[in-house]
């Protein structure tokens, strides 16, 4: 079982790739976007902005490479932050972007409600979800750790994974047949986070 | 509900961890890599880690040594001391931590906190004030480890901050740093009120109740060393304690 987590220049890659490693993958770090081909799982991780990402992934050539690996293909995917927000049509962080389109929906900044809603949400806050794969063996309201200042905001309801209070609710994990995005980070959560993976791990 | 962060302050000077008063007086406390082990197993919420000496120094961050602790931490780390441009940066996060504290580059300008956030992020930028009160009883921040006073009004600059894209302020109270007197409320109360980022207390942090005034008062999290350092007091009983009080808290649940 090899996963490959690409490195597209916008990246916490170190966490990421021990995360995997401590779940018992054989984890390839790739640079080259025709790697993807000989990995089972992908992980596309990312903290910083939108534009920048998107620019990177299609300056070196990911994605022709991730349409035909993940949407083609359909290994099972895994977007965290900004990998998680790159997946939707459209991001409005520094400027309206496309993103790549395997999920509807926008990616919006939050508008805080009151002087106690703090921007960014940082900190570790609860995910409520109803039942799938990537939560197996996870308690409804677990708590993970969550850094950024935009979210997904999406089209369809059946893409919906799990949701989170905070500026009202928004939705924390999102889903499309083999391909899933969190926002938050498994890699800095600790165990639930590790439990995470490893279901992420057993998908086929 | 968003909980919040009861944070383990670690100071690195040279090879060891250190824990000083006022900024002053270090003394040995241990070696960093345990410490985060221990830190890890006890499953707190975030860790900071301050190489106090980086800057007076003149020397660049031990990428390596970051590395080698990022690798034991899963939880999220943020790294401070000499962080002087991008470059140091990209490689501080390229070792492994998830944010940066800035804070005598600060004073040279702010642009080093807008170029973190445009290109890697504001949540991955932390702006630490060091502060402490003048013979005119005026705030002031202080660069260097609290050795150089700057002018700067704390609250007038947090608000400059959080304009140029620093995602959090860690806010340090030099006359109470180590003293574990409870923490500056009146200061933590000011800032927090005039910026919409998170405030993370600093300094003087002595038992839970404290920790609890100092949330009251407006911060998001809630950082200590000493009270950790030499006491017996932990960051699982604070949240224990901060429970009972209503606050929100993580607990692990597997």
């Amino acid at each position: 079982m090899s996963v490959a987590i690409i490195d597209y220049g916008m990246c916490n890659l170190g966490s990421v790739r021990r995360a995997f490693e401590e779940c018992g993958a054989d984890v390839k770090v790739i640079d080259q976007p025709r790697d993807l081909d000989s990995a089972d799982h992908i992980v596309l991780p990312g903290v910083g902005a939108f534009t920048k990402g998107m620019a990177n992934l299609h300056s070196q050539g990911w994605v022709e490479a991730l349409n035909q690996n993940a949407l083609k293909e359909r290994k099972p995917l895994l977007g965290i932050c900004l990998g998680m927000q790159l997946l939707a049509e459209i991001g409005l962080e520094g400027g309206e972007t496309k993103g790549l389109g395997f999920i509807p929906g926008r990616v919006e900044r939050f508008i805080s409600t009151s002087p106690e809603i703090r921007i960014p949400h940082v900190g570790w806050n609860e995910i409520h979800f109803e039942s799938s794969p990537l939560f197996k063996g996870l308690a409804p309201g677990t708590d993970f750790y969550f850094v950024h200042s935009y979210h997904f905001v999406i089209k369809n309801a059946a893409n919906k994974l799990s949701s989170t209070p905070y500026c009202g609710e928004f939705v924390s994990a999102v889903h499309n047949q083999n391909i899933y995005g969190v926002q938050f980070h498994p890699e800095k959560s600790q165990k639930p986070g590790f439990k995470l993976i490893q279901n992420f791990l057993s998908l086929c | 509900m968003l909980k919040v962060r009861v944070i383990p302050t670690l100071l690195w000077k040279d090879v060891g961890l250190v824990k000083g008063e006022r900024f002053d007086s270090w003394r040995r406390v241990g070696t960093v890599m345990p410490s985060i082990k221990v830190y890890n197993t006890r499953e707190v919420d975030e860790l900071i880690l301050l190489d106090i000496t980086a800057t007076a120094g003149k020397r660049e961050p031990d990428y390596e040594a970051i590395d080698e602790l990022a690798a034991e931490c899963f939880v999220p780390l943020t790294f401070g001391g000499g962080i002087l441009n991008l470059e140091i940066v990209r490689k501080v996060l390229r070792a492994g931590a998830d944010k940066v504290a800035i804070n005598s580059a600060l004073y040279d300008n702010t642009r080093l906190v807008s170029e973190t956030a445009d290109k890697f992020g504001s949540q991955c930028v932390i702006a630490s004030l060091d502060i402490k009160k003048t013979e005119s009883n005026a705030w002031s921040c202080f660069s260097h480890s609290g050795t150089k006073p700057t002018g700067k009004d704390p609250v007038s600059f947090a608000q400059e901050l959080e304009k140029a894209g620093a995602g959090e302020i860690l806010l340090t109270s030099i006359e109470r740093d180590g003293t574990m007197v409870g923490y500056d409320l009146e200061i933590i109360q000011k800032i927090s009120e005039v910026v919409n980022i998170p405030v993370i207390a600093s300094g003087g942090a002595g038992n839970y109740e404290h920790m609890f005034q100092a949330l009251k008062a407006g911060a998001s999290a809630v950082a200590a060393a000493a009270i950790f350092h030499f006491t017996e007091q932990t960051p699982l009983e604070a949240k224990k304690y901060l429970r009972q009080k209503g606050i929100p808290v993580r607990h692990s649940q597997i």
